[in-house]
């Protein structure tokens, strides 16, 4: 944001960038920035908080009195991310033939669903949709359990793309599952790699890919980097 | 250590382009602007080209879409509050309220998404597809641009 910043600025653009990394626009020193230490991911704060989110604004927007740059004011609020999975209750078990982490993704689907149509769009889909989550699922739970992964088709031939439309497809469903307030930063991907079965398989196929001497790339962002 | 602050260490350490002179534009007065929003969460509409991996392009999109996805590809950060709220990282609702009340002069047309996750040395968003998306602004009348990160 901050090279854009730049390049914006010199032809003619007065620019603000939210800032989330600090010492990133220390260095950068782009034209405005106002830091706002607020979880990866959301910008502006907090979801569903308009109020909030003029706040934001209005500060971003104070910015534009200053007479020359850089300028860089911190957001007076800190907003941590969660430290707890989302409360969320799942489906019982239903077909104890198929993996846990299908039955499991079988099991969300209506809840999958209510929230597609609520919003009236989802993130899934960028190599399978939500009709093959199950199917790409039973996929990485081969590789778990010992297939040679580059011997298994991989839907898309991408584990990062293919983690993403699973991941998003749990956590878009979970928003129809959760109990109690709206989840901070991070709560969903806690209860997706810590509480689900799908988030179990995930972790063990990607440390099967790793132990198999995988590339780099194609096993570590099958899950954020602190994990 | 919590995600955010492993993520927020590793970017502390990367390298970054070197801009010798910050440029700087004044705007006319804020009731007079016209605003638009670039988001680094390479947002793209539903049905339309997402975002490969590594990939140095924008897409844009009118000011009425709601259909947008995240097309980013790194797993570091929250997309539940996306997925809840649009606007806590693309905040076009928020920018046609102050537009209503006359704080702002008015919402850009079209708004513009990159990917946050670039080569090192961002030549391509310093050198090509920064200059040419900048100048669509321009010319859509944009004085004030608002970038938000993920």
């Amino acid at each position: 944001m901050s090279t854009l910043a730049h390049v914006f600025e010199v032809r003619g653009l007065a620019t603000i960038v939210l800032a989330s990394i600090r010492p990133v626009v220390e260095k950068m020193h782009p034209p405005r920035a106002l830091y706002c230490e607020f979880p990866l991911g959301r910008p502006l704060g907090r979801p569903g908080d308009a109020d909030f989110q003029h706040d934001v604004l209005s500060r971003a927007f104070t910015l534009l009195d200053a007479g020359s740059g850089p300028v860089l004011v911190d957001h007076p609020e800190v907003i941590e991310e969660a430290s707890e999975a989302l409360a969320c209750t799942m489906p019982a078990r239903f077909d104890p033939s198929l993996p846990a982490c299908v039955d499991e993704a079988n099991g969300i689907r209506r809840a999958y669903d209510r929230e597609v149509a609520a919003r009236g769009v989802t993130s899934v889909g960028r190599v399978v949709d939500a009709d093959d989550v199950p199917a790409a699922l039973a996929v990485l739970q081969r590789i778990a359990d010992g297939a040679d992964w580059k011997s298994v088709d991989i839907p898309g031939g991408n584990t990062i793309a293919l983690v993403h439309d699973i991941r998003t497809y749990y956590e878009e469903a979970a928003l129809q599952l959760a109990d109690g307030p709206a989840p901070g930063g991070r709560a969903a991907e806690i209860w997706f790699y810590e509480q689900t079965e799908a988030g179990r398989t995930v972790m063990a196929a990607r440390k099967a890919i790793q132990d198999a001497a995988g590339p780099f790339p194609v096993w570590f962002y099958m899950a954020p980097g602190h994990r | 250590m919590s995600g955010d602050q492993v993520m927020r260490d590793y970017a502390a350490d990367l390298p970054v382009p070197e801009f010798e002179e910050t440029a700087f534009t004044t705007p006319p007065p804020l009731s007079e602007c016209r605003v638009a929003i670039v988001t680094s969460a390479a947002l793209h509409r539903a049905g339309e080209d997402g975002f490969t991996q590594g990939d140095t392009g924008y897409r844009s999109f009118p000011t009425d879409a709601r259909d947008l996805m995240m097309g980013h590809w790194s797993p570091n950060f929250d997309r539940s509050g996306f997925a809840m709220d649009l606007d806590v990282v693309y905040p076009i609702d928020r920018l046609l309220e102050l537009e209503e009340r006359g704080v702002i002069g008015s919402v850009a047309s079209r708004h513009l998404s990159f990917a946050g996750n670039q080569p090192d040395d961002v030549a391509t968003i310093r050198f090509d597809s920064g200059p040419a998306a900048a100048q669509e602004l321009k010319a859509d009348g944009v004085d004030v641009v608002l970038f938000t990160p993920v």
